[in-house]
């Protein structure tokens, strides 16, 4: 077995190598490169955890703008909501002022209409009467040869129309 | 360091290569530069064990330092230096919590090290003619690291709790009559600490490459047998390497990180106490 059997001539150079490149490994590498490494390795999360912060902070804040204006658009829609209600009830009230006026302007030429035709029945019936009253006088007086009282003549012809 | 595929050449000298079929000389320490160089008095001639943590650190700064980019969408190469300081990173945190993050370098550096070191042994450079040398496993390597790590668990122990430190010993709720026992079982249990770390990678790593050593030579010894030794022995033996082969892969990683994890629980009872 070298490892014993060479020990004596050997454990010497063997710790002194040892200790000569562990020590190298230990300087440059270990005390050298590693903490740059792990710098790289450190900062590299702190980016991604500071990136990660950034976009939280980006969606909360997309957040509350896309509350604020839901709240803007809320007041917006009922804002229009009023207006839409508004025109609607003073259009519904123009209308109604508009049909009463028709009405009464409808109504007012329905009477006016049968004033009218009042008027012309009467003044037909009276034009009636009078040429019935001359018809009967003439009657009266061709037939009975009698002259006739015109009041008497048309009374009795109003008396008869109006049963008759 | 010669393997047994270099044993392929010497098919003809059967007797010499016999020699050479030997499962431990892969671990055969060599100096390959200053045999005579010595730091008072102590030798410390540049040998291929020595090499190899040296091609270990290399690959390990080339492979870290490709995921130096630092770009903030990684490449494929930096994802996968990010994931292996992440993966410490969390076994830190994990093990140790808050304060674990400062022994993130040295935690990186041992698991990788070791890594690196298990990973290189293995692979198939002999194809090539250069045979790998693990130092892993040589426990006069290993041992460096373990008594590495728990010196720092040491030194992190006491500046931190004082002799307060001891308390670690006399877990909570031990009966005051068993305190003296306790005490000295839990103190022999944290002194194996070291030997253990050291001596399961060493382990690990040693017997996993006799395995693939002999296996080998299996298949090597049974080619030259004959064909019907070969269809025998040598195949069999050869789809079981292979099968091996996956395994120490497996062992490689395990044992790294078996050697990070513990110590961060080590690290741990230093900085936290029970």
């Amino acid at each position: 077995m070298p490892q014993i059997a060479q020990l004596g001539e050997f454990y010497s150079s063997q710790i002194f190598w040892l200790l000569i490149f562990f020590g190298i490994t230990f300087f440059v590498v270990g005390r050298g490169m590693v903490p740059k490494v792990m710098d790289t390795v450190a900062s590299r999360d702190k980016q991604i955890a500071d990136d990660l912060k950034a976009a939280e902070a980006a969606r909360a804040q997309a957040d509350s703008e896309e509350a604020a204006w839901r709240t803007r658009e809320n007041a917006n829609r009922a804002q229009a909501q009023g207006l839409i209600a508004d025109a609607r009830a003073q259009g519904a009230a123009a209308t109604t002022e508009r049909l009463a006026a028709a009405q009464a302007r409808i109504d007012a030429e329905i009477a006016a209409a049968e004033a009218r035709i009042a008027d012309a029945r009467r003044s037909a019936a009276a034009e009636i009467e009078t040429v019935a009253a001359d018809a009967t006088r003439e009657i009266v007086s061709r037939i009975a040869g009698l002259s006739l009282d015109d009041t008497a003549v048309r009374g009795a012809v109003k008396e008869n129309l109006v049963h008759g | 360091m010669v393997g047994a595929l270099s044993f392929i050449g010497d098919r003809d000298n059967r007797v010499a290569a016999e020699a050479k079929l030997d499962p431990m000389h892969q671990f055969q320490l060599e100096k390959l530069a200053g045999a005579d160089w010595n730091i008072a008095g102590y030798n410390v001639a540049f040998t291929n064990s020595a090499l190899w943590m040296g091609l270990a650190t290399l690959a390990l700064i080339v492979f870290v330092a490709g995921g130096m980019k630092r770009a903030v969408v990684p490449g494929r190469w930096q994802m996968a230096v990010e994931t292996f300081t992440g993966f410490i990173d969390g076994m830190l945190a994990a093990n140790v919590g808050k304060a674990g993050k400062k022994y993130v370098p040295y935690i990186f550096s041992l698991f990788m090290f070791i890594l690196f070191a298990n990973f290189l042994g293995l692979m198939p450079l002999g194809v090539l003619g250069v045979h790998p040398f693990t130092f892993t496993s040589h426990f006069s390597a290993t041992g460096v690291l373990a008594v590495l790590s728990f010196s720092i668990v040491l030194i992190v122990g006491f500046a931190k709790h004082g002799l307060h430190f001891f308390s670690l010993f006399v877990p909570h709720g031990t009966p005051v009559a068993m305190i003296p026992i306790i005490f000295v079982v839990e103190l022999i249990s944290f002194l194996v600490r070291p030997f253990s770390l050291g001596l399961r990678l060493f382990v690990a790593m040693m017997a996993g490459h006799v395995l693939l050593e002999v296996l080998s030579s299996f298949v090597i010894s049974g080619g030259n047998a004959g064909p019907a030794l070969f269809v025998i022995a040598g195949l069999p033996s050869f789809v079981l390497m292979v099968g091996i082969c996956a395994l120490e892969l497996l062992v490689a990683g395990i044992q790294a990180y078996v050697f990070a994890l513990l110590t961060c629980v080590y690290l741990n009872d230093a900085e936290n106490l029970h």
